[in-house]
């Protein structure tokens, strides 16, 4: 069974084994307006937890994208580059940024739930 | 809101708000001596007095346009034609300050696009932006470019770069937390600046022509770079030397930063002048500056806007490319005015004549017995060794009307080694008759 966890800043962590697919939120994507551009990190990089990891650019504002938990970047998603637009029509689905191995699984704990989550943004609103 | 100076009433309640007793107590800090010091001022004049005046001063300059001036070092006098100081003065180029909205400032607007086809053409690379400061600017924000392609932080930097091109540089270095390591200039030798290169090195810096006139073909540095990950940064300070010679894109540069000062910019004491900026298309985001694009309206009739405007500092904030949200938009026109007057051929055929005065007359001074040329391979500016120090030579040649080129000393001031060194420019301006007269003092006061 997978789990998503989010972040304050938008990102959700989807866990599939040791390995977790990042991208932002529902909210996010909502609140950017249309994306016109995804700068994602290379295969191979290493990022502490809230360590800067990928830039999303709408035609309202460029907002960094920070991973939710230490770990290896293991692949990106290319398919960005072309049709950027998938973060705003699938963002939880097609739209993903990149995939990272989970060096230490108890950064997940400092995440909030799909049910924190979604308390957390109706109270943004 | 009132737009009045403050009256009496105004400063005693100010005064009172901050418990002074009077404008004094607010210089209270400062030594007697310096805050009143007396002024030795002359009393008020009328306006033919001050013309007067101040027409003895002006006198007392040897403007470069009046006398065969054969200065270079960066900054060229070329002719630029009366149309060009013309066409820039035209309605639909006054716009007021930060003309970018597209409603109003579409004749603004095409001239950035044109200027940023004709810098990507000349400069053979992929993408322009809407300019920068001046070419050192544009140096220093290509190497900070260069550190956030790499994700480094150190840069290489040619001794044939232009020392002020260098200093600042250094300036940015100091508050920016990157470091330079630095070759120093070597008149006789070529530099190996790939044994220099490392995993840390963010980009090399090379100028051609270099500071003392030499050409080189740097495609061999560019795969040394790029084989260590590093960027080639190519700089230009002549931007005439581009319609004769290998442009840096065919050589593999990543960046080029340039003065386009020598087109439609007279010299004008050092400024303004305008920066050239030119790097590949899968950087376009990591530039810094204003970028035009073409597009269209809701009619679907051609127009052009600012765009990928979320680089910049008003939308990406502290991480904004670079601090630069402006361009020199009157600058840029100039040269591009004078560059489609000129269009391929004509620009192709005034750097040839540019390189054919060059030699002419280095043939003819380094024929002075003691004269020695020390560039192998020009465009229009090359460098000469004197039998004495250059600078001593340069007054007594300013003394007889003729501005006889740029002491290496003036600019590396910390290299008497250098110190009979002289660069002499030549372009197309300058005539036999002032080349002759050049020679004849040149070889009077040896």
């Amino acid at each position: 069974m997978t789990v998503t966890k989010y972040t304050e800043d938008h990102e959700y962590i989807r866990v599939e084994g040791d390995v977790g697919v990042v991208g932002i939120s529902d909210y996010a994507q909502g609140q950017l307006g249309d994306v016109v551009f995804v700068e994602l990190p290379d295969p191979g990089a290493e990022y502490a937890q809230g360590d800067e990891a990928a830039v999303v650019e709408s035609v309202k504002a460029a907002s960094e994208v920070y991973a939710p938990v230490g770990g290896e970047v293991t692949e990106a998603n290319d398919a960005l580059a072309e049709s950027p637009g998938l973060v705003n029509s699938d963002p939880t689905g097609e739209g993903w940024f990149f995939k990272l191995r989970i060096a230490d699984p108890k950064d997940l704990d400092q995440l909030m739930s799909a049910e924190d989550y979604k308390d957390y943004v109706k109270d943004l609103d | 809101m009132r737009y009045l100076p403050l009256t009496d009433a105004d400063r005693r309640g100010m005064l009172a708000a901050i418990g002074a007793a009077g404008i004094d107590d607010l210089f209270a800090d400062l030594p007697a001596e310096s805050a009143a010091p007396e002024l030795d001022l002359p009393g008020p004049k009328g306006e033919m007095e001050v013309e007067r005046a101040l027409g003895a001063l002006a006198a007392r300059n040897l403007p470069a346009g009046s006398v065969p001036s054969f200065l270079g070092a960066g900054a060229y006098r070329h002719h630029i034609p009366a149309s060009v100081d013309h066409l820039i003065q035209r309605g639909e180029f006054l716009t007021a300050y930060t003309p970018y909205q597209p409603e109003i400032a579409q004749g603004t607007l095409q001239v950035l696009f044109e200027f940023q086809t004709m810098v990507a053409q000349v400069t053979a690379m992929g993408v322009a932006n809407a300019s920068m400061y001046d070419g050192a600017t544009a140096c220093v924000e290509a190497v900070m470019m260069a550190n956030r392609v790499t994700r480094r932080r150190k840069a290489v930097l040619s001794g044939g770069l232009h020392p002020h091109y260098r200093a600042v540089a250094e300036t940015h270095a100091r508050f920016n937390d990157f470091d330079l390591d630095r070759a120093d200039l070597d008149p006789a030798a070529d530099e190996d600046l790939a044994a220099r290169l490392d995993d840390e090195t963010a980009c090399v810096v090379v100028q051609n022509p270099d500071f003392l006139g030499r050409i080189r073909d740097f495609s061999a540095l560019a795969d040394a770079c790029h084989d260590k990950g590093a960027l080639l940064v190519v700089v230009v300070t002549e931007t005439v030397s581009l319609g004769l010679l290998k442009p840096p894109g065919e050589m593999g540069a990543d960046i080029v930063a340039a003065e386009g000062q020598s087109l439609g910019n007279g010299l004008g004491f050092g400024g303004p002048y305008v920066g050239l900026f030119a790097t590949r298309d899968r950087y376009t985001r990591q530039m810094p500056g204003r970028l035009c694009g073409q597009t269209v309206d809701v009619d679907g009739k051609r127009g052009f806007v600012l765009t990928l405007a979320t680089r910049e500092q008003h939308i990406r904030r502290e991480k904004a490319t670079s601090n630069i949200c402006t361009n020199s938009g009157l600058c840029a026109l100039a040269f591009t005015i004078h560059l489609s007057l000129l269009g391929e051929a004509g620009f192709r055929r005034l750097a040839r004549i540019n390189h054919a005065n060059a030699v002419r007359l280095a043939d003819r001074l380094a024929a002075i017995p003691g004269v020695g040329l020390v560039t192998d391979r020009f465009f229009n500016e090359f460098t000469l060794r004197l039998p004495v120090p250059a600078a001593p030579v340069i007054d007594a040649l300013a003394e007889e009307g003729v501005l006889g080129g740029v002491p290496v000393s003036r600019l590396c001031p910390d290299r008497p080694d250098l110190a009979d060194l002289l660069l002499v420019a030549a372009t197309e301006t300058n005539t036999e008759d002032d080349m002759a007269r050049f020679a004849t003092a040149l070889e009077a006061s040896l």
